[in-house]
């Protein structure tokens, strides 16, 4: 199983290293980087791309490690016995099983992608531990070990809000996306929209590159939002003479890569002071 | 193989345990990274790198291994003295079909061999002219580790050679590093050590005794009830030093600040100037008309209160020390005794200072304020935050 990006994923050598090292070698990889440079994806690429199942772990703020393990629904089981039901003999009828549960019992070995882990309580990575090392846990209402029939593929996004725990990194290996280059940019691009004019595109990212440059920007433009805009320069039909007036004027479209009213504002502002000075 | 290269890492700081050492060997086995340095790079990185913020010091780490390596030589040398046919056992075992054939194909494997050894002569001089950018793991060419076997591939090696240099060179990740900056989002990060309670998720924790009384009035059928999980508990008292010498860090104590409003509910915030004495005041505008009394908030609150006093501790010894020794006022009880009174009342008191840890000797009042804190005084960069609220949460 080797993992070199898809039709429309481009990973970078260095990308394509560590989850190639994480397959082999079996261990969870942990990602990190700038938000939309495409950490989510990953996950989803990959499992296309091996033709196996994907299972997405989504963690919240309220996100307990053992909801991914099994919940045990006391309540329903309670009230069950009350009603009579004949299932309430029957423990196992009350347990659900988590995320993790299903990634282990699955028929391939299927990418587990356990989302924004710093959502989470800062104890929460350390709950998982055991389970990401052995791949096993223990259902106590049932007195049962579950053990993973294949060892899945574990792809752990962060964005940095919390510090995760150093017994837990340990277990992980760690990539962080870079930002992509100009290069890297374009191939993207060509991924995502293989026919668009070729001066159009050189223009656009020019564009692009200048407007991450602009110091001050609450939130720079990231590839997300460049797919975006470029989605709207099409649908558009702006030609490239517009897009090489930038000089004196703010990009058209704007409102696409720059989503925080007061870089609008600093975008204009500055757009003015370039025009007085021209 | 490669203890040197994990000893390097290791004195560079990174904190890598054997478990990583060992990730990273067994990757090498399983030929994740071959011949290649610039693939080594990014699974080494990979193996035993597990945080943006020390990148900066593996480029750094792995910049100074592979220039400055020594062994080089007697590797090379050694490599002149390994027999031939055990060479060319090796090598067959090695390359697959298609190279051997491409290998047939420039001269024979006899050819090969010359070439090699030309080029490790080569390579022997250029060393003496001081170019030593061609390293490996420290280890023998030959073994099977399965990086080292590049002394045949040394040519077509070289140009990835080069920009693999520039990745580690270039430094990208230099404003990544946590030892000097400290930004607002990294004191959050370490100010939440301090919450010992998730803050969200309301409704889940089940209160017996309604359940019970509800399920009573319910003719005894099941009538659930629950709370909300308990709250964040953790309760800070912050004493801000202000004026004066301190002046030059106010803005990474504005920092730090803001960054505490919003962690904790009971947060309580008072200004000193200098040294603690018998009032401190809540508004720093208002500070000569209303002040609070330092006997009052010992009585007021509770021990459990975690006690934060941020401030450089930069004065004259004797506003410490003596009675009456403040520049504000007349004390009739020394900086000393309110600071130990302090330390009696609360369970855990910390002190922040902003002067960095290795010019803390230089300052009389600083020494005696260190060694009133007992040792709890830390610095006010990101690690010395992490430690200090280790110290509040233990």
């Amino acid at each position: 199983m080797k993992f070199s990006g898809t039709e429309e994923y481009v990973a970078t050598s260095e990308l394509q290293m560590a989850v190639n090292a994480a397959i082999t070698l079996q261990r969870p990889l942990l990602i990190k980087g700038e938000p939309g440079t495409g950490k989510t994806m990953l996950a989803e690429q990959l499992a296309e791309a091996l033709g196996t199942p994907l299972i997405q772990w989504h963690i919240k703020s309220t996100t307990k490690a053992h909801q991914g393990l099994y919940e045990y629904d006391a309540v329903s089981r309670l009230r069950d016995s009350q009603l009579g039901n004949a299932d309430v003999n029957d423990i196992s009828n009350y347990i659900k099983k988590g995320k993790l549960w299903e990634a282990f019992t699955g028929d391939k070995p299927p990418v587990l992608l356990i989302d924004e882990i710093d959502k989470a309580d800062i104890e929460f990575p350390n709950d998982l531990l055991l389970e990401l090392d052995k791949m096993e846990f223990f259902v106590y209402e049932t007195q049962e070990r579950i053990v993973a029939k294949h060892r899945p593929i574990i792809i752990i996004t962060s964005n940095n809000e919390k510090e995760l725990p150093d017994a837990f990194l340990r277990r992980c290996f760690f990539h962080y996306i870079d930002f992509p280059d100009k290069q890297t940019m374009q191939k993207i691009v060509d991924v995502h929209y293989p026919d668009i004019k070729k001066d159009l595109l050189a223009e656009a990212m020019d564009v692009f590159f200048d407007l991450r440059k602009v110091p001050g920007l609450k939130k720079k433009p990231s590839t997300s939002e460049l797919v975006d805009w470029l989605k709207l320069l099409l649908a558009d039909d702006v030609d490239p003479e517009t897009l090489r007036s930038k000089e004196n004027s703010i990009p058209p479209l704007y409102g696409a890569m720059v989503k925080n009213e007061q870089d609008v504002e600093l975008l204009q502002k500055l757009a003015f002071m370039t025009r007085r000075k021209g | 193989m490669l203890v040197d290269y994990f000893q390097t890492m290791r004195e560079y700081k990174i904190p890598c345990s054997i478990r990583e050492y060992l990730d990273l060997i067994s990757a090498i086995k399983h030929r994740l990274a071959f011949a290649d340095l610039d693939d080594f790079y990014y699974l080494s990185r990979l193996c035993l790198v597990k945080d943006e913020r020390h990148f900066d010091k593996f480029d750094k780490a792995f910049a100074h291994y592979f220039k400055g390596i020594d062994t080089l030589d007697s590797i090379l040398t050694s490599a002149k003295g390994i027999p031939e046919d055990w060479m060319k056992s090796e090598f067959e075992r090695m390359f697959s079909k298609e190279e051997m054939e491409a290998i047939e194909a420039q001269g024979g494997f006899d050819e090969l061999m010359k070439k090699f050894r030309e080029r490790l002569e080569e390579q022997e001089k250029r060393h003496r002219g001081g170019n030593k950018m061609i390293g490996t793991g420290g280890t023998s060419p030959f073994g099977n580790d399965g990086y080292n076997p590049e002394g045949m591939r040394v040519d077509q090696g070289r140009s990835r050679h080069k920009k693999a240099i520039k990745v580690w060179e270039k430094r990208n990740y230099r404003n990544l590093d946590d030892d000097v900056v400290l930004g607002i989002r990294n004191i959050k990060v370490a100010l939440r050590r301090l919450r010992k309670f998730v803050r969200q998720g309301a409704e889940e924790v089940l209160d017996l005794d309604d359940t019970i009384h509800s399920t009573a009035n319910n003719a005894g059928f099941l009538d659930i009830k629950l709370v909300p999980e308990r709250h964040n508990a953790v309760k800070v008292l912050l004493f801000f030093d202000i004026g004066g010498t301190m002046d030059p860090f106010v803005k990474t104590c504005e920092e730090l600040f803001s960054a505490a409003r919003s962690e904790f509910k009971h947060m309580e915030t008072f200004y000193f100037h200098n040294c603690l004495y018998e009032s401190v005041w809540k508004d720093n505008i208002r500070r000569n008309h209303q002040r609070t009394m330092t006997w009052d908030l010992l009585r007021k609150y509770t021990k459990d209160y975690k006690v934060i006093f941020i401030g450089d501790a930069m004065m004259a010894p004797y506003e410490v020390t003596h009675v009456g020794g403040s520049v504000e006022h007349w004390n009739d009880e020394s900086g000393a005794t309110w600071l130990k009174r302090v330390q009696e009342t609360f369970d855990k008191v910390v002190w922040l200072n902003p002067v960095p840890d290795d010019q803390w000797g230089w300052s009389g009042s600083l020494k005696a304020i260190h060694e009133i804190m007992e040792d709890n005084m830390f610095p006010l960069t990101v690690n010395g935050l992490e430690d200090a609220m280790r110290q509040l949460t233990r």
